[in-house]
């Protein structure tokens, strides 16, 4: 496969943090034409259908105000509501287990499969299992995952990393899949085209024997019913339901957060889910599930709840909010950042405006100490301009242009808890200086004007310094003759 | 009306004509203009790059200068900036708010009461769309993010454009998406805002149109810094430029676009 | 119980940092039903128009004509599987077609190899398009609509509703059922994002709607 080379090139570290900071992972992507070719496109098409079944729906903004609601109320309830979850899922013959980290839960999905003497599993996709890097650790303990989606069987077959929550190999097109199937899949029929058909058939045939005769499944969950034990997922292709109906043992991890309280939320959440996701009315499949039924689906079912980082998340009072998020990823196909860095920027299995305000979090980045030197993830509260796209898109509601506002605070506190203060912060104490006073700041001004012989004609070109990356492709206006002040006392005076 | 000036600090030093033609525009329509000079600026470049106890002074100073209105001393204040007015409204009493000084955030919130981005004045306030304005000038109009998302300021700029006099003004493409200008977002990301601006100003390009307009001069210097660098001749115009031309007093363009054949490759 | 006690404890300290007094109160301001009543023409109209954008194919009968129309729909099948309970077994019997009861249970490689299968419904809703299956004894488990190639689907009308919260009502008095949630053929938009119909899930979804 000369052409395919693994997006990001080298295996990560960790799956919340494995890159460069944003600007220099950045100027990686920013690079591959082609990967933003493929983003540009499937961005536009996915927020246009988004657009067009959202507007369909006269309740649509009552249903976010619901959503938001609920996952509020989830937050403030947490205790109650994962013990009252446990008690029902225990109660139809589900067992639930406590996973406070990664290496925790990787250890508990392990023993389970281990248990069951399998070497093998099927996967639905989950960003649960993604955040805790479960297939290399199951790998290293001898056991095949396989991934079913067929998004996620192309990033696995090519050795990337996901860069879309939703459609994890976005930022590959159809040729580039092509040569991964014809090249990693053993089985791929000979002449495969990148006819987006023939591939989807290519992995139906790959993954069909699988399916029928595996014996343990492992899934995420969209959502779990506190009141009655009730656990769901949504999906498109239908490996979903394989993975949830064919093996003997489904083994669920989910994050603490993914609860609501009543089975009635679930007609909240499969109204917004969808629409804000994949802009269908409705997804294809979803199953929902109640522990055991006797003679329907797997007849052993484990629930891995998990911390990870969330319990941080939730003890910031602004921060806390990315927890209400149901991985719709609508924030990042209307994020203009996004669409020109792409996911793999983001040094996290969460990218985007959502994985900007999460990943942080989930680390507990900044909380504690000084920051360390080109921490990655202290960069991320500072890849947005802010647009507010990613409020406006989001189905509960997450106010994440605050939350990055309020996590750049908390970045830049860190960061002067360093010995020595950074260019940025000497420079925003001196502007602060001029900023608190009209006369300072009228001096500043009229210094400014006298700065003009610097420049030739109305404008400057290119800049050494922080304003290198301005100048290198805009000019800048050479500032006026007269500020505005000057102007307002003649003005002033000239009207009397 | 008897309405207060919030020039903007970025307006004030590098371009007075925003504020100059705001001025212009509200005394034409027979309105009193004053201009506080105790302002200085609104705090959000500290609060957007994470600087928020800087940022507290600032907003204190901003909430003195402007206090008067709570006095009824000036009926209204206009900036003619949807950014700034976005701070101004939500984000100076969570600035203050965040180190427990809720008087000033409750001061902060009740001056932001009273202050309008300009197009919200003129539409909702003076209940105008048709200001009596000239310009004979094909135009583009880009709604800044945070006029659009923050404010809100819906087609209330359009609506007094299509009523000027002679202007023929078309359709952006694309015209909701960022132009990657963010503040700060520019120099620490300054990779990803250049492609961002550069994919703006194709869509400018295409339009044809002689003039970009926007509410607010900061994204007009980004997407104007680049349309200058690449001498495509459309030049940048704040909308309080145009509504302030007239048939008697047209509009003097404080950058003149660099001609095409002026640049050497 | 140690993870346990300790992220329950971890919750309860966040909470005491983060929590800023009562959460607001859910209301719930949207649609709880629509003025489509359930069963009405236009209730079917806009569930067919739906099922038809996502490529399921929608037939109507009456009691008389089922007979006719599954016929039509199952000659090239060869077997068909049916759930144990399933009220047309009779009917489906007189046919020319392999019926595989699922007692004892089929094995998946048999479910695989079935050409069809013709399951009930317990609701179905308009707006989206959907149907949903409850795992009762005229469906069956869920590996019969998932693996054989053709799923037919026979709904009653009066089982149409609008909206999902009109569904989710139905649904809500037995939620302990194993629930399958169908819009549609199985499909895929992950390859730049062009929609592929059937990938893992039936190729084929045939929807009768009786009555």
């Amino acid at each position: 496969m000369p052409n395919v080379r693994p997006q990001p090139a080298h295996a990560p570290a960790h799956p919340l943090r494995w890159g460069e900071p944003f600007p220099e992972a950045a100027h990686e992507t920013l690079a591959n034409g082609q990967m933003r070719r493929n983003l540009a496109h499937a961005t536009r098409t996915i927020r246009d259908k988004r657009l067009r079944v959202t507007a369909e729906l006269p309740d649509w903004e009552a249903l976010r105000d619901a959503g938001a609601a609920i996952k509020h109320q989830v937050m403030s309830e947490l205790p109650a509501l994962l013990v009252e979850l446990e008690r029902n899922v225990t109660a139809r013959g589900g067992h639930v287990h406590w996973a406070r980290d990664a290496e925790e839960a990787n250890r508990i999905v392990t023993d389970l499969v281990r248990a069951k003497g399998a070497d093998e599993v099927v996967k639905v996709k989950s960003m649960a299992t993604q955040e805790i890097g479960l297939n290399e650790h199951l790998e290293a303990e001898g056991i095949t995952a396989t991934e079913t989606d067929l998004a996620e069987l192309i990033v696995q077959l090519a050795g990337d990393m996901p860069s879309h929550v939703l459609v994890p190999a976005i930022h590959r097109n159809r040729e580039e899949i092509r040569e991964i199937f014809a090249g990693r899949m053993a089985d791929a029929p000979a002449g495969l085209t990148g006819e987006p058909r023939e591939l989807a058939m290519a992995a139906r045939a790959h993954l069909r024997a699988k399916f029928l005769t595996a014996k343990v499944a492992i899934s995420g969950a969209n959502l779990a019913v506190a009141e009655t034990g009730t656990v769901a997922v949504f999906e498109s292709e239908g490996n979903g339901r394989m993975c949830l109906t064919l093996p003997e043992t489904l083994v669920t991890v989910m994050g603490i957060e993914k609860l609501v309280p009543t089975f009635r939320d679930v007609e909240v959440f499969a109204q917004l889910l969808p629409r804000s996701s994949t802009g269908e009315r409705m997804n294809p499949y979803t199953t929902l599930w109640t522990g055991v039924t006797p003679g329907d689906g797997p007849q052993e079912f484990h629930l891995v709840l998990l911390d990870n980082g969330r319990t941080k998340a939730l003890a910031d009072e602004v921060g806390r909010q990315a927890l209400h998020c149901i991985r719709c990823s609508a924030c990042m196909n209307v994020c203009p950042v996004y669409e020109h860095t792409g996911g793999h920027a983001y040094g996290s299995v969460y990218p985007g405006p959502i994985g900007a305000i999460l990943t942080p979090q989930l680390l507990g980045t900044g909380t504690k100490g000084s920051l360390p030197h080109h921490d990655a993830t202290a960069s991320l509260p500072f890849a947005s301009s802010l647009c507010g796209a990613c409020y406006e898109a989001c189905p509960v509601k997450i106010d994440i242009p605050t939350a990055l506002v309020h996590l750049r605070g908390r970045m830049v506190e860190a960061e002067q808890r360093r010995p020595l203060p950074t260019g940025w912060a000497t420079a925003m104490r001196s502007a602060a200086a001029v900023m608190t006073s009209g006369s300072r700041f009228a001096v500043a001004a009229r210094a400014a004007g006298l700065g003009r012989v610097a420049a030739r004609g109305e404008r400057i070109g290119r800049l050494p310094g922080p304003l290198a990356g301005w100048t290198s492709v805009r000019d800048v206006p050479a500032p006026p003759r007269q500020s505005f002040r000057q102007w307002w006392s003649q003005h002033e005076s000239e009207e009397r | 009306m008897r309405i207060a000036l919030f020039a903007t600090c970025i307006a004030e030093t590098m371009f007075p004509q925003a504020p100059v033609a705001t001025v212009r525009l509200l005394e034409r329509l027979g309105h009193e203009v004053l201009f506080p000079p105790g302002q200085a600026c609104c705090g959000q470049m500290h609060t957007n790059t994470g600087y928020l106890d800087q940022a507290v002074p600032v907003v204190r100073n901003h909430v003195a200068a402007f206090a008067p209105v709570l006095d009824g001393e000036w009926d209204a204040i206009v900036a003619p900036s949807g950014s700034c007015v976005g701070s101004v409204r939500h984000q100076q009493a969570m600035v203050a708010d965040r180190v427990g000084d809720r008087g000033l955030a409750r001061d902060a919130a009740a001056v932001a009461e009273h202050t309008y981005e300009l197009s919200e004045l003129l539409v909702d306030v003076l209940g105008l769309t048709d200001v009596g304005a000239h310009f004979p000038h094909r135009v583009t109009y880009h709604p800044t993010c945070h006029s659009l998302r923050m404010v809100h300021v819906g087609d209330r700029p359009l609506r007094l454009l299509r009523a000027v006099d002679g202007i023929d003004l078309v359709d952006l493409p694309e015209a909701e998406s960022c132009c990657g200008f963010g503040g700060t977002f520019a120099l620490k990301n300054a990779e990803t805002s250049a492609a961002m601006v550069g994919e703006k100003v194709r869509n400018v390009i295409s339009t044809g149109a002689e003039v970009l307009t926007a509410g607010d001069y900061s994204c007009l210097m980004n997407m104007g810094g680049r349309l200058s660098r690449h001498g495509t001749g459309v030049t940048v115009a704040h909308l309080a430029e145009i509504l302030a031309s007239t048939r008697e007093a047209p509009w003097e363009p404080a950058f003149l676009p660099r001609s095409a054949q002026a640049v050497k490759p | 119980m140690e993870a346990r006690e300790a992220i329950l404890a971890r919750v309860h300290d966040a909470l005491a940092r983060s929590q800023q007094g009562p959460a607001p109160e859910v209301v719930r301001a949207y649609r709880a039903s629509s003025d489509v009543a359930p069963g009405s023409p236009e209730a079917l109209e806009l569930l067919t128009d739906r099922l038809v954008d996502y490529r399921a194919r929608v037939h109507t009968a009456d009691e008389a004509g089922l007979p006719q129309v599954l016929a039509g729909l199952l000659a090239a099948a060869g077997s068909v599987v049916v759930p144990p309970g399933l009220p047309w077994t009779g009917l489906l019997e007189s046919l020319d077609v392999e019926v595989l009861g699922d007692t004892p249970p089929l094995g998946n490689t048999e479910l695989d190899r079935a050409g069809a299968v013709v399951t009930a419904a317990r609701v179905a809703i308009a707006e989206t398009g959907t149907i949903v299956l409850d795992g009762q004894p005229d469906q069956g488990r869920r590996a019969l609509s998932l693996v054989p190639d053709h799923h037919v689907c026979v709904l009653r009308r009066d089982q149409v509703v609008a909206t999902v919260p009109e569904a989710v009502a139905v649904l809500g008095r037995h939620p302990e059922r194993p629930q399958t949630w169908i819009a549609g053929p199985s499909a895929t938009s992950d390859i730049e994002l062009v929609r592929v119909e059937g990938v893992h899930g039936p190729r084929t979804l045939d929807v009768v709607i009786l009555g």
